[in-house]
């Protein structure tokens, strides 16, 4: 008896839904057994990890606030990964849109309303584009891989903050700590669900991957994207601009960094300090491949590694799992989820012997 | 090979569950919820370490009536903001926020439990059920700079820190004028990393101010690191928020402890008798938040006894490393002789003092 | 700048380039097989608390090193399994194993926070390392001179050994080695273990040598390093050395500029802000990188199958 692999012509709708679910059914299940043995109340633990973030009346605000950056940053990384043209500093690209919409407020004093905000979020998509925008021009230009340019810059991000909000935008009433002032509230995104802390940044994360399903199913720039990521060769000899797709999937990627790094200043936080970086970047990469590059796919892997975040720290208090059990546990979710990836776009067949398989291969 | 990592398996499976019995003591319905929001692990041996040993106190002191819960590892950003919250629906009616950036967080949070207390440290942000404390850590930087300034040879010292915020700015002031009472020519070279807590740039930082003739390196970041570097090379250093002589025996003259435990205990006490007000503390030796840890043998007497002067003097209130005359960098003079800075003023410093170099 | 002023820099150097020395030679192999690796900073947490933790229950540091490497290697057999046996995504799969090797270590650690070992330093006689040459020569940890014998050694490998040109050939195009017989995912597997002993190692360096101490998450994102260095070197194992020294070197650049003061001393440097001191190695690679892409002698040697999961037609 053996198992062999076959590739599925079409991927699997069925599992492409039962896989996911059934790989947190069972990192639940081994959750339940393994805190159960080492002395925690595992059925309780578990509910509080998975279930409690959902299902209770305040909860599913905060797995909420959690989601919207991890799914904004996930989009447009999306694109650059679908071109294969890998922007791993979006992190940095979070950091400076959030710095631009901040230099913004700063810039219009005491004004404020849609206008500002609009003005606001603007500056932040293009301060993350345009931190996005130099590895494409260094690979576009100079051929240098935006791998490690991109990975620098959000080094180089963090010292830029550190240096605006403990230099020129120093809160004056903020006793010299490296912080920018409060926004006022005309200054600040509005809640949009009364009594909860849902400000308009949620709804944007609700609304765009919708947005980018259209767009990269039914557009010409969609296809594109998608041809150079599955057939390089085959695009350059379809007339297809590599240079264009560089620009594009960077000037997006950062675009939507900095609109989630602006959204998450003026609808969460309302001031920069040196806490603002908290890795939305990097942890929005694993949340862009669990979503296997769909939009729609990326807005559920994103409110899954909110829940397991805003789970894990709770159950810190309720069950008393130290932050480390937490992290091991998450990542055990995220193993079971990319294994059982093979489901979708495998069938599993069991053999009944090597021997008769053996001569075909 | 594979019985020692089975071992160490079984002792880090050990220690998990004794650390989820420690924070779980029987949940009596009568007893009041205490929690804590803690920046980093409790096992960093600095900063949170210092925090969890004042939780411990509470547990020590009102283990009968008062219950405490923690969480680690909260990032100061917006998502501190669900876990503050969290707390405070558990039922907690007094919550610590242990670390600078959570101060916007907590008085979002406080705005929406009026019932709940909430005390957040070194931040200046209160409100009605919001108090604020924090400890004069310079008055323990006035000790170190004192036997540094006696015992160092070559009379250049090293300042490893973490930003250039208050804290670090008062700390790094009064060790160089601590110093220069016993060497007017001691100079301070300061080197800022741009972190809390890297331990090989600590580590690295420390090795370079050594060899630019540094003989006693002082450390304002969060690990052992720089300490166990002097330990290598024979010279001296100091604890910073703890006792860390386990790390450098011969190296750890003495250290600066975060003592928060009476603190933590008076509060929690101040909950359970109804008495809790909101205020802003910042303590210092003569409270017991600050605390030098005891001397290395390597101290001479008559060291000790000018570091115990100083201790004594901000005990009983005759000194204050912060007296004119005080000189900036560029020799502009800044405190006239014989006044004494206010709390107000050391609270935002932001200039150092002359003897002090610095890239900027 | 006197002679013992510059040796004392370089041993400073020495210690801030080996780990990221021996993790990005590590990685260097895994990415040569084809296999892009995301994980390295958690496989040298899990490193630097095997190392310590082995230290301290068997007293010997030599066992230390070596339980790094098995800690190292193991952890990343979890990533190896997913990504050769279950074809998962490779990007998402490094990622992972980063936050399960946290979470790992800081569980591991509980039980060995606040213990010191003894620092896994020189082994030569102490007569050796006394005049300034000879700390130049034989000051170091043991692991130093591994690392800098790794060098030529994971060379010679990939370049004239049998073994060395089925892993590139794996790299390069899988389906052709698959044909002519070999075994993609064996040969990978190797890669990947190799990848993960060399980072546990590397996070060793931190727990054994430069601080000995266990503490939670104590590699500071060096592991993010080692994998840009990787890019860096164009995957030329001579350029990965050069690059991880002049990285070291400008980390230390950074420390010597605050340190000297030269706002103080320079007068005219005053007006540079120390966020510039610790933004400049991550700038400066970028530039050096930018020169040596555009004077077109990058030459890339990306492997053509790296990220890519290995499909066997059948």
């Amino acid at each position: 008896m053996r198992l062999k692999l076959e590739k599925r012509p079409e991927p699997s709708l069925l599992m492409l839904v039962a896989a996911p679910v059934a790989s947190v059914l069972l990192t639940m299940i081994i959750g339940v057994v393994v805190f159960d043995l080492i002395g925690i109340k595992g059925a309780k633990a578990v509910m509080d990890i998975f279930l409690t973030p959902i299902l209770s009346p305040v909860k599913w605000q905060d797995v909420a606030a959690k989601a919207a950056p991890l799914i904004i940053i996930a989009l447009g990384l999306s694109v650059g990964n679908r071109a294969q043209v890998w922007n791993i500093g979006a992190e940095g690209q979070y950091v400076i849109g959030a710095l631009a919409a901040a230099g913004v407020g700063i810039a219009a004093g005491a004004s404020g309303g849609p206008d500002v905000l609009l003005l606001m979020i603007a500056a932040g998509m293009i301060g993350g584009a345009a931190w996005g925008g130099i590895p494409a021009l260094l690979r576009t230009r100079f051929n240098v891989n935006e791998i490690l340019s991109s990975l620098m810059l959000t080094y180089v991000a963090l010292q830029v903050l550190g240096f605006m909000v403990g230099g020129p935008w120093k809160d004056p009433n903020g006793r010299n700590f490296p912080a920018t002032a409060p926004l006022a509230d005309n200054q600040t995104l509005p809640i949009i669900v009364p009594g909860t802390t849902i400000h308009l940044g949620v709804a944007v994360a609700v609304i765009l991957p919708f947005v980018f399903w259209i767009l990269m199913s039914r557009s010409v720039f969609g296809f594109q994207i998608r041809v150079v990521g599955s057939a390089p060769n085959a695009a350059r000899h379809g007339g297809f601009d590599a240079g264009r797709t560089i620009w594009l999937a960077m000037l997006i990627g950062g675009g939507m960094a900095g609109l989630a790094g602006s959204l998450e200043f003026s609808g969460m936080l309302h001031k920069i300090d040196l806490g603002f970086p908290s890795g939305y970047g990097f942890t929005a990469i694993i949340v862009s491949f669990l979503g296997r590059l769909n939009p729609i796919g990326c807005l559920v892997a994103g409110i899954v590694m909110a829940v397991t975040y805003v789970g894990g720290q709770m159950a810190q208090t309720s069950v008393h799992i130290p932050n480390s059990t937490a992290g091991i546990f998450q990542a055990m979710m995220l193993f079971f989820i990319l294994a059982s990836d093979i489901l979708v776009r495998y069938r599993v067949r069991l053999l009944p012997s090597a021997k008769t398989v053996g001569a075909g291969e | 090979m594979a019985q020692i990592s089975r071992r160490t398996l079984i002792k880090g499976a050990g220690a998990l569950a004794t650390a989820a019995m420690i924070g779980k003591p029987a949940l009596a319905a009568d007893k009041i919820k205490v929690g804590f929001i803690f920046l980093g692990p409790i096992g960093d041996y600095g900063w949170t370490w210092a925090h969890n040993k004042g939780r411990e106190a509470i547990d020590a002191a009102l283990g009968d009536k008062v219950e405490t819960i923690y969480v680690e590892n909260v990032a100061e950003d917006a998502s501190a903001i669900p876990v503050i919250r969290d707390l405070a629906q558990q039922g907690c009616k007094l919550i610590f926020t242990t670390s600078y950036g959570y101060m916007d967080q907590t008085i979002q949070v406080a705005g929406e439990f009026p019932d709940v207390k909430f005390e957040h440290c070194t931040g200046f942000k209160r409100a009605d059920n919001v108090s604020t404390y924090n400890s004069k850590f310079h008055e323990g930087r006035a000790v170190l700079g004192t036997i540094a300034g006696k015992m160092s040879k070559s009379g250049t010292l090293g300042y490893l820190g973490s930003y250039k915020v208050p804290e670090v700015v008062l700390g790094v002031n009064a060790f160089a004028l601590a110093a220069q009472k016993q060497n007017p020519a001691a100079t301070v070279k300061l080197v800022l990393i741009d972190s809390w807590f890297d331990p090989p740039k600590e580590a690295a930082a420390t090795e370079t101010l050594i060899n630019l003739g540094c003989d006693i390196v002082t450390t304002h970041t969060d690990s052992p690191g720089p300490l166990q570097i002097l330990e290598q090379k024979g010279l001296f250093g100091f604890g910073q928020g703890a006792d860390m002589s386990q790390f450098a025996p011969t190296a750890h003259l003495t250290a600066i402890e975060d003592i928060w435990g009476p603190y933590y205990v008076a509060r929690a006490q101040a909950i359970v008798d109804g008495k809790w007000a909101s205020a802003d503390t910042w303590d210092g030796f003569k409270e017991g938040t600050v605390m030098i840890a005891p001397y290395n043998p390597a101290v001479p007497a008559d060291v000790v006894a000018l570091a115990d002067g100083v201790q004594a003097g901000y005990k009983d209130g005759t000194y204050n490393i912060f007296t004119g005359p005080i000189y900036a960098q560029d020799g502009t003079l800044k405190v006239k002789e014989g006044e004494v800075m206010a709390d107000a003023d050391l609270a935002t410093i932001d200039w150092f003092v002359k003897g002090v170099e610095s890239a900027s | 700048m006197s002679p013992e002023y510059i040796i004392a820099a370089i041993v400073t150097i020495v210690g801030l380039t080996t780990p990221i020395l021996l993790a990005g030679l590590g990685e260097l192999v895994v990415e040569k097989s084809g296999v892009l690796n995301l994980g390295v900073e958690g496989m040298m947490l899990v490193g630097a608390i095997s190392g310590f933790g082995v230290t301290v229950l068997t007293f010997s540091p030599w066992l230390g090193v070596l339980g790094a490497a098995a800690g190292g290697a193991v952890a990343s057999m979890l990533f190896a399994v997913l990504v050769l046996q279950l074809n998962s995504n490779q990007v998402a799969t490094g990622l992972a194993l980063t936050i399960f090797g946290t979470g790992l270590s800081s569980l591991l650690g509980l039980s060995f926070t606040g213990r010191i070992i003894v620092p896994f330093l020189s082994v030569f006689p102490d007569a050796l390392a006394k005049n300034p040459i000879g700390r130049l020569i034989f000051g170091y940890s043991p692991i130093v001179y591994f690392a800098l014998i790794m060098v030529p050694a994971v060379y010679w490998f990939l370049k004239s050994t049998r073994a060395g040109l089925i892993l590139r050939a794996v790299g390069e195009n899988d389906h052709s080695a698959h044909s002519i017989g070999y075994s993609v995912v064996m040969v990978r597997y190797a890669a990947i273990a190799f990848g993960g002993a060399m980072a546990g190692i590397g996070g060793a360096y931190f727990s054994m040598v430069i601080t000995p101490m266990w503490a939670e998450k104590m590699t500071a994102g060096r592991g993010w390093i080692a994998l840009a260095l990787v890019v860096f070197a164009g995957w030329r194992t001579g350029r990965l050395l050069a690059g991880a020294y002049f990285f070291g070197f400008l980390m230390w650049l950074e420390l010597f500029a605050k340190a000297n003061g030269f706002g103080t001393t320079l007068p005219f440097l005053q007006v540079i802000p120390s966020q510039f001191w610790a933004a400049m190695p991550y700038v400066m690679t970028i530039v050096a990188l930018t020169i040596i892409s555009a004077r077109g002698t990058a030459g890339s040697n990306a492997p053509a199958c790296l990220g890519r999961p290995f499909l066997p037609s059948t």
